[in-house]
């Protein structure tokens, strides 16, 4: 399993391209099913345009978190590997934010880690949004 | 070298009311996370805010002791 909060923009479908054949040794002719989770961001919220966003997080703090819940998913789940990619720092609309993959020999497993994962990152892992519009900065509300 | 200081860190919302991203205070008289937050601040601890102690999820009652390091946030909004 593999965790990485970075600044710099990513491709989620090359990275999740590149992980498999990384980790052949273990996922090729074994990972019957390939969950895939991609958060991009979006140029509307809550009524407002937005033309920008500044992700924050707590450096340490936000790997351990995902680590933690990436171990919970391998425990929980008969699953053979997963990838975590965060984005912090500055973003533009349609950029992705997050991504999420699970690698697993049947689909039921992948699904499950995958949904668990992302749900869990969204409720737990410390990051803030914080908005620009055209009124202004604001920090986006939980949901 | 014995450190007798407890770090303390706030994020986004918390950071900009209290207009600072970091205190490091004397650990004399501080017990506990709600202890730090009387001492920082004027006013209640906001409610729905969320605490860790040395990067780990926390309570208010939690125990504190000199060389941790303690965060205030609001709830978060990842993914």
């Amino acid at each position: 399993m593999s965790i990485r909060v970075q600044k710099a923009a990513f491709d989620p479908w090359r990275e999740v391209a590149a992980y498999g054949e990384a980790h052949s040794d273990r996922l090729a002719g074994r990972s019957g099913a390939t969950a895939v989770f991609v958060g991009n961001m979006r140029d509307i919220n809550a009524g407002a345009s937005v033309s920008a966003m500044t992700l924050e997080h707590y450096p340490g703090m936000t790997e351990r978190h995902l680590e933690k819940i990436a171990g919970e998913a391998s425990t929980r789940w008969s699953i053979l590997d997963s990838l975590i990619i965060h984005r912090y720092g500055p973003l533009v609309p349609n950029e992705p934010i997050v991504l999420v993959a699970v690698w697993s020999e049947h689909r039921d497993a992948a699904f499950a880690a995958c949904r668990y994962l992302i749900d869990e990152l969204k409720t737990r892992a410390p990051f803030w949004k914080q908005e620009t519009t055209t009124a202004g900065a604001r920090w986006v509300k939980p949901e | 070298m014995q450190i007798a200081q407890i770090t303390v860190r706030y994020f986004a919302s918390i950071r900009e009311q209290l207009g600072r991203q970091e205190d490091r205070l004397e650990a004399a008289g501080i017990a506990c996370v709600a202890d730090i937050w009387r001492r920082v601040a004027a006013t209640p601890l906001p409610v729905n805010t969320l605490v860790a102690v040395n990067q780990e999820y926390a309570r208010p009652d939690t125990p504190v002791k000199p060389g941790d390091e303690v965060a205030f946030f609001p709830p978060v909004t990842g993914g």
